[in-house]
């Protein structure tokens, strides 16, 4: 190390690199989350589909741009082949090519997308909200309440899924949103179990002390101290909720018990085409494709929540250390092999309990 | 200890009573089972209608009508009296479970542990090269995998996996592009695994590409896929990779006497290849069980005559190769019998439906491979879907427990880098693990319901959906209750064997 580097260190070291700098939890939060390029292009993804579901065909009285609807059924072209060219690009008459009726089935997926996204957001909301609270009350009030709500959780484990999706095709008719709230009343168990481990930890804490000692009440400390801390676990799990929900929904409507005709869903065009695969494959690739990635985005942009919201995450930069203390350099640099061990995650990734899982049980 | 378990079970009855209320009530406001006659217009339909409400009860409300169901389904606790009641059919359906139940297993059971291998290997691996490219493409396809609908995978299995292959059969040539396109992949995942500096890697990809198409060249040129066998070169070398394998893991290769004790056994794998081929051609399973056993045996003693100070990871190693190359031989006498199973079913050898061809009686060896086309592709269906939570839970787990003090510890010693992952920080990034197999083994009863049914399946998970489009209440009951005590059961396993595994947990006695 030469004598320039050591004359000008105490100059680099009053200025505070950028990532020491004070900043507030959600400050940081959105910085790393900003910094994870998967989510972020992830986040874009799911947006444009997003919007590209509800404008083309439209919402409620409002029509959209495209120019059919996915109940009409104009004259079959070309044994219905799709015309989407992707260069040069152009959509054509019918860009996901046409059903075994005529109808056009970009509207149809279109709509498809539509209902499993409002499902799956209705189920997130849901079961993260009823998870939220039974967890949180079981976990702080501890005791007789405890028990009662977390063995009613264990039993609400067991029920199927299935049989729930059955209850609601057989009585409701599988509408949106009877599909959605049933659904959400069903799953919240893995949330539930998730914020109660967390509450049990956080009630220990030296803060909650301090705030009974000041004369908050129980509600307060609830949501004013408590839930902020415990926001990472139920926004990382939530995310994974809806990504097996779109999965679950679309298993359901798969087996004849989710969303019921006229309307339509991604699981099910994909369980009405399933037979003519060989001859009008296009008909099961769109819907599948537009399963996949919604999915696929969700998940990645859990996984950018969970990166954001733990800081055990964090990497250490042996650069920057080595940098802004001189000094230790040495023995930085000597650790610097071990180096990618450090900083690793602790709670292990993917859906935490069997019944929300992108599983194939029946729930149980 | 037992109080506790007395006290979790005691519960666990509790919570089976309660869900199984609930279900029953779900289940009477999920259909009417006399529906189908409601419809009707046959003459008898008033008949018919009493019929089946005498046989389901149905004149008691369901609330009550629960309470003479659970009567019949208390008595399961003495063997042979169980009555769960009958299915629309008649059938009782004790019955309808106990053929049921075998067929979810082996299709469920296969795919479980092959899931539970594979992934916590794959885990394992990206955890040791922690943001690696193999480590981002691994995260990548297990993200992928996790945003698969089974439904969609199966039905492109069966597109590509069983119809196009079977066409590829019926005419084996490989056309040149798939060569050289399988062997850049193969290039490319071999280089991407073993990883290192640039020179190493572009040396690995070439040896890996060229490897793997002309593997894959030479198969096709001599009609591999239509007469397939390993024959005792192939035994050989593939067993004395496994030997080096898995020396290399578990003893180290300068432990010389593990690696002669496996070398040993491969020898006399193959020795024991020909000696048994006349008793192989009239093999049965319980034979097969026997000379698996002796086979394991034959490799520990070989172990234990090597002798040395520490005979034990002789021995260790020498019985695991010896399982392995046992296998390798039964393989290669199962492939001599393909060319006569695929004649028999007229050169389409990869079923898209059911779980074993109707009415095929023939030696161990056909039945065998008919069970393998059979399973082949639901278990690769679902072990898809289920690799990747494991992969992200061990790679997870092992993460957490490369960064503990005692790994460090275990590096400043001295100790080499096979110790230190191998038995200071797998055996404990296994410890969290045994939760979720534990729960998952006891889902495993519950089948694979979207799967059972793609591929006609006569599962549990079959029964239970059939149950529900039926309307039939006592089959979805009975499944349920199967599930449902083998869920419980195994929850409380997995407790119990998480205290055991990890000694800072205790169990609340």
């Amino acid at each position: 190390m030469s004598t320039t580097q050591q004359d000008t260190a105490p100059d680099d070291s009053r200025e505070v690199p950028e990532d020491l700098k004070g900043l507030s939890q959600g400050a940081l939060v959105r910085k790393r989350f900003l910094g994870h390029t998967g989510a972020i292009v992830s986040l874009v993804v799911l947006t444009l589909v997003v919007l590209l579901a509800i404008t083309s065909v439209g919402l409620g009285p409002w029509h959209g741009w495209w120019q059919y609807r996915w109940t009409q059924t104009p004259v079959l072209m070309d044994g219905g082949r799709p015309t989407l060219q992707l260069f040069p690009f152009s959509l054509g008459e019918h860009p996901f090519g046409q059903d075994s009726v005529g109808r056009d089935y970009f509207a149809m997926t279109m709509r498809g997308t539509q209902i499993s996204l409002a499902v799956t957001a209705m189920v997130g909301l849901i079961s993260a909200l009823i998870g939220v609270v039974i967890g949180a009350f079981s976990g702080y009030f501890r005791g007789w309440l405890e028990t009662v709500l977390m063995r009613f959780t264990d039993m609400v484990i067991i029920v199927p899924v299935l049989l729930v999706g059955a209850v609601i095709a057989y009585n409701a008719g599988g509408g949106v949103l009877i599909l959605g709230v049933l659904l959400g009343l069903t799953t919240w168990t893995g949330m539930a179990r998730l914020v109660r481990g967390d509450f049990l930890t956080l009630r220990e804490r030296e803060f909650v002390d301090a705030a009974r000692l000041a004369g908050a009440s129980d509600r307060r400390i609830i949501f004013k101290h408590i839930l902020p801390n415990a926001v990472g676990v139920i926004t990382v799990n939530a995310t994974l909720l809806m990504s097996s929900a779109i999965l679950l929904e679309t298993s359901l409507s798969y087996l004849g018990f989710g969303i019921t005709p006229p309307d339509t869903s991604l699981g099910r065009l994909i369980s009405d085409n399933q037979a003519a695969f060989s001859t009008r494959p296009w008909l099961f690739w769109f819907p599948g494709m537009f399963i996949v990635i919604i999915c696929l985005c969700i998940n990645f942009i859990g996984d950018g929540l969970r990166d954001a919201f733990d800081p055990r995450q964090r990497k250490i930069s042996t650069r920057r250390v080595r940098e802004t203390v001189p000094a230790a350099g040495a023995v930085v640099a000597g650790a610097a092999p071990y180096g990618r061990f450090e900083g690793t995650a602790a709670r292990p990734d993917g859906p935490s309990d069997g019944d929300v899982g992108p599983s194939d049980g029946t729930g149980a | 200890m037992t109080s506790y378990v007395l006290r979790r079970l005691g519960v666990s009855l509790l919570i089976l009573l309660g869900a199984s209320f609930l279900v029953y009530q779900l289940v009477a406001i999920s259909g009417d089972p006399l529906a189908e006659f409601r419809e009707s217009n046959r003459p008898n339909r008033e008949q018919l209608m009493e019929q089946r409400t005498a046989l389901l009860n149905l004149d008691v409300p369901a609330p009550l009508r629960y309470f003479i169901w659970l009567s019949g389904a208390a008595r399961c606790v003495v063997p042979g009296q169980c009555d769960l009641g009958r299915t629309l059919q008649g059938q009782e359906v004790t019955a309808a479970l106990s053929s049921a139940i075998p067929t979810t297993l082996q299709l469920v059971a296969g795919a479980t542990v092959l899931a539970i291998v594979i992934g916590i290997s794959i885990g394992i691996v990206t955890a040791l090269r922690q943001y690696s490219a193999f480590d981002y493409g691994v995260t990548f396809f297990t993200f992928l995998f996790f945003s698969l609908p089974v439904f969609w995978v199966a039905v492109l299995l069966k597109e590509f996996g069983a119809i196009r292959f079977n066409d590829f059969l019926a005419d084996p040539v490989v056309p040149l592009p798939t060569v050289v396109g399988v062997g850049l992949v193969s290039g490319l995942v071999w280089a991407v695994v073993i990883g290192g500096s640039l020179r190493r890697r572009l040396l690995t990809f070439a040896v890996a590409a060229v490897v793997g198409g002309g593997v894959l060249w030479y198969l096709g040129a001599t009609q591999w896929f239509r007469y397939p066998g390993l024959g005792p070169a192939l035994v050989v070398v593939t067993g004395v990779g496994i030997a080096v394998g898995i020396t290399t893991l578990l003893a180290g290769l300068q432990n010389r006497r593990a690696l002669y004790s496996a070398l040993i056994t491969v020898g006399l794998g193959v020795v024991a290849m020909f000696a048994l081929r006349p008793l192989l051609d009239r093999a049965t399973l319980p034979l097969i069980v026997v000379l698996g056993v002796a086979a394991v045996a034959a490799g520990v003693l070989v172990g234990r005559l090597m002798g040395g100070y520490d005979y034990r990871q002789s021995m260790k190693v020498a019985g695991l190769t010896s399982f392995f190359v046992a296998a390798l031989v039964m393989l290669d006498r199962m492939m001599i019998s393909w060319p006569a199973y695929v004649r028999l079913v007229r050169g389409r050898p990869i079923a898209t439906i059911g779980s074993e061809t109707p009415n095929l009686s023939d030696d161990f060896w056909i039945l065998g491979i008919d069970k393998f086309t059979h399973l082949v592709l639901p278990t690769a269906a679902l072990l898809l879907i289920s690799l990747a939570s494991y992969t992200r839970y061990s790679r997870a787990s092992m993460l957490e427990v490369m960064g503990q003090d005692y790994v460090r510890t275990a590096r400043a010693k001295g100790l080499p880098e096979r110790v230190v992952v191998v038995r200071h920080a797998f055996r404990n990034a296994l410890i969290p693990l045994a939760t979720i197999v534990a729960f998952d083994i006891g889902g495993l009863l519950g089948g694979a319901v979207i799967t059972e049914r793609v591929f006609s399946f006569k599962g549990m998970g079959q029964t239970f959906i059939t149950g529900l489009t039926l309307q039939d209440p006592n089959p979805i009951m009975g499944v349920f209750l199967v599930v449902g005590i083998t869920a419980v059961v195994f929850n409380l396993l997995a407790d119990l064997a998480y205290s055991a595994l990890d000694p800072r947990v205790r169990v609340k006695s």
